[in-house]
């Protein structure tokens, strides 16, 4: 019985790892081998290991294709996901603490807006039209901010079923002890999310530093692209670069395969949530 | 509380103890906490999402509006490239949804086993998760090429005939770019159902288990029922992505050819950049009457079943 079942866990283990390497990695390992390539070479779009391997020159060619897009690029994808991450963090949990301690009567309504968030595509128009009477069109803090709207129901919603889980003896125990409501939050409370935190940095970090599609419509333009624009830069109808195309896909893939290895609890923990009731 | 203190003091706390309890919640939780975080999304989400309703009947230069009744919406019924997005919508969302479903648990049933490199498995069927849209529509646009991608290559060694247009056949077009998307995201739902399978107690199958059942009994009778939270998150959460979807087809089809591959999100950015404000937002509203009209429904009707079981 017991050998039998050793034999099976190899033998799935074994399929499971051919078939997954094949379906999975392949097309990684094929990123990996047109990004070393040179040009001629690489446009030949074949599965195999490049005769001249130039990684380096390709990454170092990738960045300093028109005038340091990709370095800007970089810069400005950090600032935005640091900026928007950083108040998503904030606003939500203000608003998971509020939301799960004080039973108002506006909690239903609130309930509803986080749930419509989820679920309601954004008007894009309508959306450019209000930033631009608020000034905010195509500016960096404008995306920010709209990262953060279309951010927020996730988090408030992964953050107060955590907050419920720590005691309310704590907030009396602070407040008999003088705390006022912003000593208490970010004092007692702040710290004590800490796990979900991490869990919210991480998963939204993901979607932001990814996203193509909010960068696209509402910071629109050259001296603001993001990373995801950048890989534009290499494809024309006429002689696309292959190499320097998937060395681009290549340099801004690596930061959150890193991301994943050092938080692959978090990333777990935050993705799943929703998946396991009561 | 309240108790403890009206001994102390009885005929003040008696009257005073409601309003000071109130008082108190208001002092320790203070409704201003929603204000920062509400702001921004009454903001930049509510107030565009209920202007939509008024501008997706006009004609809208961002400056100028005119309304002009359901005329945008006339067009977008009749207009063979619009329509056809609503109907490459529901396919590609249903279609991207029910196989993440399917392949998602029977992935995790898989990765739930004793089985070896178990933690490699689960990491590299997670990897695609982690890459951007752009990229893997850009990776998949090579790879899918008809003449010299590696697909077809692989195809025409192995059959000696040519491999079909992946995305540039109108016919396949929309189902190829649904193949990536549940290539990309199928991670995601095995992770989902890995935890469903992980919170089912252990009881269950060591009873199971003495009762001699068999693994396909086991699967049926207990995974397949108790998981039942984690399908209906992943049903949930990738219809809404499939039927939102924009990032990979613009990526890799730009919904062409022709309209062939057009999504209602697709068009939604098309008229936009034709500067066709209106019939853009009209498109938006159309996708959130869509999305709306099959999310709600069936999000009851699974937490029903849910509470049932």
């Amino acid at each position: 019985m017991n050998a039998i079942r050793k034999r099976t866990a190899w033998l799935v283990g074994l399929l499971g790892i051919l078939v997954t390497t094949l379906l999975f990695l392949t097309p990684f390992a094929f990123i990996f081998t047109q990004a070393a390539k040179d040009k001629n070479e690489a446009s030949l779009l074949q599965f195999s290991w490049p005769t001249h391997f130039q990684l380096w020159d390709n990454i170092v060619a990738v960045f300093q294709a028109r005038d340091y897009m990709l370095v800007i690029a970089f810069i400005n994808s950090t600032i935005l996901t640091v900026a928007s991450v950083a108040l998503l963090v904030i606003l939500g949990s203000l608003i998971a603490f509020t939301l799960d301690r004080r039973k108002s009567k506006l909690n239903p309504l609130i309930n509803t807006f986080v749930l419509a968030g989820l679920i309601i595509p954004p008007a894009v128009v309508p959306t450019i039209w209000v930033m631009q009477s608020l000034g905010i069109f195509k500016t960096m803090i404008g995306l920010i901010l709209i990262e953060v709207a279309f951010g927020l129901s996730f988090t408030v919603l992964t953050m107060r079923a955590f907050v419920a889980t720590i005691p309310k003896e704590l907030d009396e125990a602070a407040i008999v002890d003088g705390a006022g409501p912003l000593t208490l939050f970010f004092r007692v409370i702040f710290p004590l999310l800490r796990s979900v935190i991490v869990t919210i940095i991480v998963v939204q970090s993901i979607f932001i530093f990814n996203d193509f599609q909010n960068p696209l419509y509402f910071l629109p333009g050259n001296a603001n692209a993001t990373v995801q624009l950048t890989l534009f830069n290499f494809q024309s109808q006429y002689a696309t670069s292959y190499n320097l195309l998937f060395a681009n896909i290549l340099v801004i893939t690596i930061p959150m395969l890193v991301l994943y290895i050092f938080f692959q609890r978090q990333i777990v923990a935050g993705m799943t949530s929703g998946a396991v009731k009561g | 509380m309240t108790s403890v203190q009206s001994r102390a003091g009885e005929e003040l706390t008696l009257t005073r103890a409601p309003r000071a309890s109130a008082q108190h919640v208001d002092k320790t939780y203070p409704l201003w906490f929603h204000l920062p975080g509400g702001i921004v999304y009454i903001v930049l989400f509510i107030v565009p999402t209920l202007f939509s309703f008024y501008f997706a009947f006009t004609r809208w230069t961002l400056f100028k509006s005119t309304f002009i009744g359901f005329e945008n919406f006339v067009l977008f019924f009749n207009e063979p490239g619009l329509i056809g997005s609503l109907k490459n919508t529901l396919i590609y969302g249903f279609l991207t949804s029910g196989a993440k479903v399917a392949l998602g648990m029977v992935l995790a049933v898989v990765l739930s086993m004793p089985i070896i490199a178990r933690g490699y498995l689960r990491s590299v069927t997670f990897f695609p998760v982690l890459v951007s849209a752009v990229g893997v529509g850009l990776t998949f646009q090579v790879l899918l090429d008809p003449y010299n991608g590696v697909v077809n290559k692989l195809i025409t060694s192995v059959t000696g005939s040519d491999g079909p247009g992946w995305l540039t056949d109108p016919n396949i077009a929309l189902l190829s770019v649904a193949g990536i998307d549940i290539w990309k995201g199928v991670g995601l739902a095995t992770l989902i159902y890995i935890a469903g399978i992980a919170a089912i107690p252990n009881e269950y199958f060591e009873a199971a288990r003495v009762d001699g059942a068999s693994s396909w009994q086991m699967f049926r009778h207990i995974i397949l029922p108790l998981s039942f939270p984690a399908t209906s998150t992943v049903i949930i959460l990738s219809l809404i992505g499939g039927l939102r979807s924009f990032d990979l087809i613009w990526t890799t089809t730009q919904g062409g050819p022709g309209f062939a591959s057009d999504v209602i999100a697709s068009v939604v950015y098309k008229q936009y950049q034709a500067g066709f404000y209106g019939l853009s937002t009209a498109g938006n509203v159309i996708l959130f009457v869509v999305v709306a009209a099959i999310i709600y429904p069936l999000s009851r009707w699974l937490n029903s079943k849910e509470t049932v079981l």
